[in-house]
């Protein structure tokens, strides 16, 4: 069987320093895995490969194969913006435009050209409730996005992601800029999504990625150390680093 | 001195020097205002001006003022656009840009009468288009170009990069990010730069004496035809504006009542200039709610 997303021997450079050093990892369809592992272990870098966020950044070097699909999605003829349909991502930093809650989750879905005014709002209304935010906003859809608490502005960008239907969804510390209840309704949205999409997401947080994830991938110095179901890396890690990190003996 | 008193003594001369700044620019329009207000009417701001006799107005010469304010802004606005948007979102660390940008820095300092003796030189002998309002318009889209394009600029470095690369994460390309999200973004800042702007243009005189001409021929407001001579909308006559017209006046003018014009033309520029101030605030601060409340 092949895999949703399959990663043989990543390398990234930038410049000439070595930030992923050789990296297989790969996932299958459905479910959340978290990336965790030190500061300037390279996980946000690794993620930001999956969608070639990356490629903007000037000197970078990538190395082997990441195949979505079974398609090498570095090959020449990949369609940039046929691939980040696929595989949406979200921000540390809320990042919703300065438009209407509704234009925002539209947004990806106007620009691919659709016009159709009842199926615009149908999306919507979808979106905001798989994102677990159309409770808080259904009265005041045509009001800024800016307008929202950071948590709420953050699950709009989940719509706004999830208007689009990717396979996969990328989330680069999604909580780290909220406080501890928005943080809490993301995870709950989450766990909600984990059936429907494959979710991998980076965090600092270790009882986020326990209390969320069902696979966990330890990184360390631009390699992965140790990937595994969540259960077996917080209760029985095969590594000592893994161990001493998830002790909090360093990082 | 011990550390408190010297704060207090810089606290005062920092307080003197800034009511000085207060005082100075409220004597200054207070007394441009109340000389100009009596001479202020319907018929002084709608009639034709006057060469020998009293009672003269400066219609043609306010009309022309916001026709070449407006001309020079659609000529110059696009420019800056590009530029800023070049600039900021398209360029590269390297020697090409840094040459623009001094460039840039270079075109802003030049004095406003050497702009208007080259717009003379270029437009005006070379190009043949005369004393005229096209002419003008170019000369000032030189003196406002680098301005604009510098806050343009600066409008569109201060969105969050946040922003670009949540476009870019929904499969925009950069330039569909830039058009769709930057911009609109930006566009409060923006705006209020080229209201900023417009009352420099609206206020200049030195670029236009050689280009736009200094005289005012009589208009047929009956005529919206551009190509007729007559017509107010006609780019090719000359058009003293309302700047030109203070200079003149107080330099030549033979009329009886030149004192009282040139007053309240003076009350007139004054006002305008204030308005497009407050107009930038307001418009730029509404836009900015609407973009962020609601």
């Amino acid at each position: 069987m092949t895999k949703l997303l399959e990663i043989h021997d990543l390398h990234v450079y930038y410049g000439q320093k070595e930030a992923l050093k050789g990296v297989d990892l790969s996932f299958d369809e459905g479910g959340i895995t978290a990336l965790i592992g030190p500061s300037g272990s390279s996980k946000s870098t690794y993620l930001r490969t999956l969608n070639r966020m990356n490629d903007l950044i000037p000197d970078v070097t990538i190395t082997g194969t990441i195949k979505f699909r079974g398609q090498d999605i570095y090959a020449p003829q990949t369609d940039l913006v046929t691939l980040r349909k696929e595989i949406g991502m979200v921000f540390q930093q809320p990042n919703p435009f300065p438009f209407s809650i509704y234009d925002n989750v539209i947004f990806g879905l106007k620009l691919a050209g659709e016009k159709d005014h009842e199926r615009l709002d149908q999306v919507v209304e979808t979106s905001l409730k798989q994102a677990a935010v159309w409770d808080e906003v259904k009265d005041h859809l045509h009001e800024s996005a800016l307008s929202l608490s950071g948590g709420q502005q953050q699950r709009v960008c989940i719509a706004r992601v999830l208007a689009v239907s990717p396979q996969i969804i990328l989330l680069d510390e999604p909580t780290s800029a909220l406080d501890p209840i928005s943080s809490s309704q993301i995870e709950a949205t989450l766990l909600k999504l984990r059936t429907d999409y494959t979710i991998i997401t980076v965090t600092h947080n270790l009882q986020q990625a326990s209390r969320i994830s069902d696979r966990t991938a330890f990184f360390m110095d631009g390699e992965v150390i140790e990937v595994d179901d969540t259960k077996k890396i917080f209760m029985n890690p095969a590594h000592k680093q893994t161990e001493d990190y998830i002790s909090g003996r360093f990082g | 001195m011990n550390p408190k008193l010297s704060n207090r003594v810089a606290i005062t001369v920092l307080y003197v020097i800034a009511s000085t700044i207060v005082v100075i620019l409220a004597a200054l329009l207070g007394y441009i205002i109340i000389s100009g207000l009596p001479a202020l009417s319907w018929h002084f701001l709608t009639s034709p001006a006057r060469a020998f006799t009293s009672g003269g107005g400066i219609g043609i010469q306010l009309f022309n003022s916001f026709y070449l304010l407006i001309l020079t802004m659609l000529i110059s606005f696009p420019i800056a656009l590009g530029a800023g948007i070049y600039l900021n979102e398209y360029a590269k660390q390297n020697w090409v840009t840094s040459l623009v940008r001094t460039a840039i820095e270079i075109l802003s300092s030049l004095p406003s009468v050497v702009v208007g003796l080259f717009g003379f030189l270029i437009f005006v002998v070379q190009f043949g288009f005369g004393f005229s309002i096209l002419s003008g318009a170019f000369a000032l889209t030189f003196f406002n170009l680098p301005l604009l394009t510098r806050s343009i600029e600066e409008a569109l470095a201060a969105v969050p990069d946040e922003q670009r690369e949540g476009g870019l994460a929904l499969g925009l390309s950069k330039w569909e990010t830039v058009l769709h999200i930057i911009v609109p973004a930006a566009l409060p800042t923006i705006l209020t730069g080229v209201i900023l702007s417009a009352g420099r243009i609206f206020g200049e005189a030195a670029a236009l004496i050689f280009t736009a001409g200094q005289s005012a021929p009589a208009l047929n407001f009956t005529d919206w035809n551009p190509f007729n001579i007559a017509s107010p909308l006609n780019p090719m006559r000359p058009a003293e504006t309302l700047a030109v017209h203070i200079w003149k006046i107080n330099s030549e003018g033979i009329m009886p009542d030149a004192k009282a014009i040139s007053s309240g033309s003076s009350a007139v520029l004054v006002i305008s200039v204030l308005a497009f101030n407050l107009l930038a605030r307001f418009v730029g601060h509404r836009l900015f709610k609407r973009l962020t409340a609601g």
